[in-house]
């Protein structure tokens, strides 16, 4: 049975399908994985097995996401014990296509961060180095599947929080066009930008997974669903596809990182594919806007959470202002208050122009540099992340660096276009993450490039120690 | 008041908050209460739990164009929804989703008066504070229903073009008539289903630009709103002929004491941090909307009230309460299809006969049927009953129903005979020397106590110039 370790998703499936393994088998077999986590990767683990476990493999889901009668907490001490009501509907989805839920995974608060070091609930820790971050905001889901505790995840990517802890762990990461999965039930941070998606080992799985979760869902206005039906990739050249390549010259791109991906680069030559370089003259200010427009959101999203109705209640107050602002000084960690006050300055009468209006503006711009990119080319590819895991602690004192973490990954849900991350090597032994965007509802296409690159590039795991 | 008070004009716009009878509400499942149980009209969404997405209530949108269409407002082709931000236990989410630059309408007439705009909204929870204060600060503790939450709403906004408290009011009569005409709200001010707050400022008769406004808000009938108005007009009056100034602030008017109290200055006046709901796509109504919306407006109040003037010739003040209160005005016309041989009188009988039996009430719950109404009209007008008698009948079909010629019948209220007449007549001279004593002596008033010892004696089945010319026959005058 521990030979289900080392297969995929799709593997695993297929062994269900055929009668070899049964889906209460491969269920127990991932709980017991799921359970000897000590990564710090899990929040909660399923304990009984379900009466019908279901065609695909189970999977571990980033805590932000309801699920009915499951603790979720989106990783925040002000939501610690919340017994959700109802199911987020990219679960159902997973439920109906026949994946149980393994487990709620560790996250950044509220999604916000990407070391995974602002939970409320500990940080993980990376199965590459221990010492070192999975990277986040989704970094619960990237540790398990890399370390084999879960099969495969989902996990949310508002400015990379799937891209980035995938490339840090060295397993592949989708963020979907904005509108293909529903973020009903998803524990928002930043609306406009929040989107559902997979982290899985390879990317198959992510076709297969995209596949039950992508749809449009009533619940959600914003859904639209994908317009196709999800191919499963099988291209094994890229002839006459035409990548451009953007970000391998900027300041503060690791040496190392950036020899791995310009070696990426001559691979998709090799395939057939032509690479030149281009220009997204505005994708520099990303990270900008990036942090206008979602803890702008944010402050009205979190403004819920006050104590009155679920969730923690300080118990040190006088009056109802007291209560409020106790609940909330307690509940939430210093990243996510630094947000909320960052995004409510922003929205600020006589600041909203100059600050929200700016930012929306740029959005634009990047939307645009990003459709004039894509009249010369098939695909924009960037490193995912400008450094390969950092060690723990190393950037918790310094907000402005751990920002700049998300620089490459930014732009894309800016412009709500999805991109995939797939490792593409190592350096100085530790995964880099290869991040090929698409135009909006392009995921078939992408995930078809991304496989032809990761057949030549034969990526390994974990190493096994 | 002195001459020196008189020189100012009152400057006046209305906001009216109007709950829809939609069946949901406005961005969840739940369907709307009419005093259930506190808290049993509720869901995840409207209990604002983690995670959930508004979605629009594609009835409310519908009632919000048909109103656009009604008040002859201009639709915007795209509008959108923003989230207007703060933190109170009756709004769970701690921003109300509301429109704010871009509302559903704009422009638009009702009357005399122009539409600013017209927008859709939500409705907070209720709270409900325990404790002698009545108010959050000081009471014991404080329960939130989250019933109410989330009830579609529609805020009207006229620009200010009303002058006096009485045309303030006027205007909010005929914007409820209309609105329930349309069925588009209950528009109850008791429960809250209409809610009217009043901007108002003075300024010296003659001068164009305005004054300092004060919002007076929630005055739940018109004739508080009325009340309001001129006692925040006197004030500012006064104020201003003390050499004071107006401050903007927002007051609240008690009807009972007929003062006004400062709710909040300008100064506390929050900051809503408005920006656009990005969990809504913008609203932008199809052709096909529009026109569903247009065919389901029914003729308003005021077109009817023209109508009714114009082709039946009723006087204004008629035509207007037939089509302010639209049942009664269902009712006269049903019965005048019946019978259209006397307009007038019918409407009169409808306006003064039948809202003295069924007072606010809706004429069509009485067992009376409109053409039966009709029927009793006619025989009035052709003298088989007298308008005395024909009272009583009316409260007798309107309690019991069935034909007006059997009740007369069965009541012995038909109309007395000539004969008949000429006896009772007979008697009552014989009976009051005095007063014939008095009428040959010239002192013509005294006929009264002959006429209504008649009326009594025939019990109102005699019209009394009949008698009147009957007495003066027989004593020869
Ligand atoms: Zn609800």
């Amino acid at each position: 049975m521990s030979d289900l370790l080392g297969l995929t998703a799709a593997t695993q499936a297929e062994l269900i399908a055929s009668g070899e393994v049964s889906g209460a088998e491969v269920f127990e077999f991932w709980r017991g994985r799921a359970a000897e986590d000590d990564l710090g990767a899990y929040l909660w683990v399923e304990e009984e097995t379900p009466a019908d476990p279901g065609r695909l493999p189970p999977v571990a889901v980033k805590d932000l996401f309801c699920v009915e009668g499951v603790p979720s907490s989106a990783g925040s001490r002000i939501l610690e014990g919340y017994l959700p009501v109802y199911t987020a509907t990219s679960v159902r989805n997973l439920q109906e296509a026949g994946a149980a839920v393994l487990g709620k995974t560790n996250q950044d608060e509220f999604a916000m961060g990407s070391s995974n070091e602002n939970s409320g609930f500990g940080p993980v820790q990376n199965p590459w180095d221990r010492g070192r971050v999975p990277g986040g905001s989704s970094g619960g889901s990237a540790a398990a599947v890399a370390a084999g505790t879960a099969p495969w995840a989902i996990g949310t990517d508002t400015g990379g929080s799937i891209r980035q802890p995938a490339s840090l762990c060295g397993i592949v990461g989708l963020k979907p066009t904005y509108g293909a999965v529903s973020r009903y039930g998803m524990i928002a941070f930043a609306s406009s930008l929040d989107q559902c998606g997979p982290l899985t080992r390879d990317v198959t799985d992510a076709a297969l997974m995209l596949r039950a979760l992508e749809g449009r869902d009533p619940c959600d206005s914003t859904s639209l669903g994908l317009p196709e039906a999800v191919t499963l990739p099988s291209a094994e050249r890229l002839d006459g596809l035409r990548f451009g390549a953007w970000g391998l010259a900027e300041e503060g791109l690791d040496p190392g990182v950036a020899e791995v991906c310009r070696r990426t680069l001559d691979r998709i030559e090799e395939l057939g594919g032509g690479v030149q370089e281009i220009e997204l003259p505005s994708a520099g200010h990303g990270i900008s806007a990036y942090y206008v427009v979602a803890p702008a959101e944010a402050s009205a999203n979190l403004a819920r959470y006050d104590g009155v109705r679920y969730g923690y209640r300080s118990p040190h107050y006088d009056d109802l202002l007291g209560m409020y602002e106790n609940t909330r000084a307690e509940g939430f960690g210093e990243e996510v208050k630094r947000r909320i006050m960052i995004g409510t300055y922003a929205l600020s009468s006589g600041y909203y122009e100059a600050y929200y209006g700016t930012a929306q503006k740029v959005r634009s711009k990047i939307a645009q540099d990003f459709a004039a990119a894509f009249e010369q080319v098939d695909f924009v590819v960037t490193p995912t992340s400008p450094t390969v895991a950092f060690e723990l602690g190393e950037r918790t004192a310094d907000p402005l660096a751990m920002y700049l973490s998300d620089y490459f990954t930014v732009p894309m849900p800016l412009a709500g276009i999805p991109a995939v991350s797939i490792p593409c090597g190592l350096s100085e032994g530790l995964p880099v993450g290869f991040q090929i965007a698409g135009p909006a509802f392009s995921e078939s296409r992408i995930l078809d490039a991304a496989y032809a690159l990761e057949r030549t590039i034969g990526f390994e795991g974990v190493p096994v120690p | 008041m002195t001459e020196a008070v008189r020189q100012y004009e009152p400057v006046i716009g209305i906001e009216i908050h109007v709950q829809l009878a939609t069946r949901t509400k406005m961005f969840c499942g739940c369907e709307l209460s009419f005093g259930e149980e506190p808290n049993t009209r509720t869901c995840p969404v409207c209990l604002a739990h983690p995670g959930v997405l508004p979605v629009t209530n594609a009835e409310a949108v519908h009632f919000g164009l048909m109103i656009g269409l009604a008040l002859g407002c201009e639709i915007a082709p795209s509008s959108i929804f923003h989230r207007k931000n703060y933190f109170y236990p009756d709004s769970p989410k701690a921003y109300q989703i509301s429109q704010y630059d871009i509302p559903l309408c704009t422009g638009g007439r009702l009357g005399d008066v122009r539409i600013h705009r017209v927008h859709l909204e939500e409705d907070a929870a209720k709270l409900v504070h325990a404790g002698s204060s009545g108010r959050i600060h000081g009471a014991e503790s404080s329960v939130v229903d989250f019933n109410r939450c989330g009830t579609p709403l529609v805020e009207i906004v006229t620009e200010p073009d009303l002058r006096s408290a009485a045309e303030a009011a006027e205007f909010g009569r005929l914007l409820q008539a209309t609105l329930r005409r349309m069925g588009v709200s209950d528009v109850n001010m008791e429960e809250g289903s209409l809610r009217v707050d009043a901007n108002v400022s003075i300024r010296p008769a003659g001068q164009a630009s305005f004054g300092t406004k004060t919002e007076l808000k929630n005055m739940n009938s018109f004739r508080f709103l009325e009340r309001g108005i001129e006692a925040e007009v006197a004030r500012q009056e006064q104020l201003l002929a003390e050499g004071g100034t107006i401050q903007q602030e927002t007051l609240h008017f008690d009807p009972e004491a007929g003062s006004l109290t400062s709710l909040r200055s300008k100064e506390e006046a929050h900051d809503y941090r408005y920006f656009p709901e990005p969990d809504l796509v913008p609203m932008a109504p199809t052709e096909e909307m529009l026109v569903r919306a247009r065919a389901a407006l029914p003729e308003l109040p005021a077109a009817r009230a023209e109508r009714l003037e114009r082709e039946l010739e009723l006087p204004a003040d008629t035509a207007k309460l037939l089509s302010f209160r639209s049942e009664l005005g269902d009712f006269y016309e049903t019965a005048l299809a019946a019978d259209s041989d006397h307009p007038r009188r019918l409407a009169n009988w409808t306006i003064n006969e039948l809202t003295a039996a069924v007072g606010d009430g809706d004429p069509a719950d009485t067992k009376l049927e409109p053409p039966v109404l009709a029927r009793l009209v006619a025989m009035v007008a052709d003298k088989q009953v007298s308008a005395s008698a024909a009272r009583e009948v009316l409260a007798v079909l309107i309690a019991k129903g069935g034909d007006p010629a059997q009740v007369i019948e069965a009541q012995g209220l038909g109309r007395a005979g000539e004969e008949e007449l000429g006896d009772i007549v007979d008697r009552a001279i014989a009976d009051n020397p005095d007063a014939v004593e008095k009428i040959r002596a010239g002192k013509q008033q005294a006929i009264g106590a002959l006429v209504g010892a008649v009326m009594r004696e025939t019990k109102g089945r005699a019209d009394g110039g009949e008698v009147q010319q009957m007495i003066r026959a027989k004593l020869g005058e």
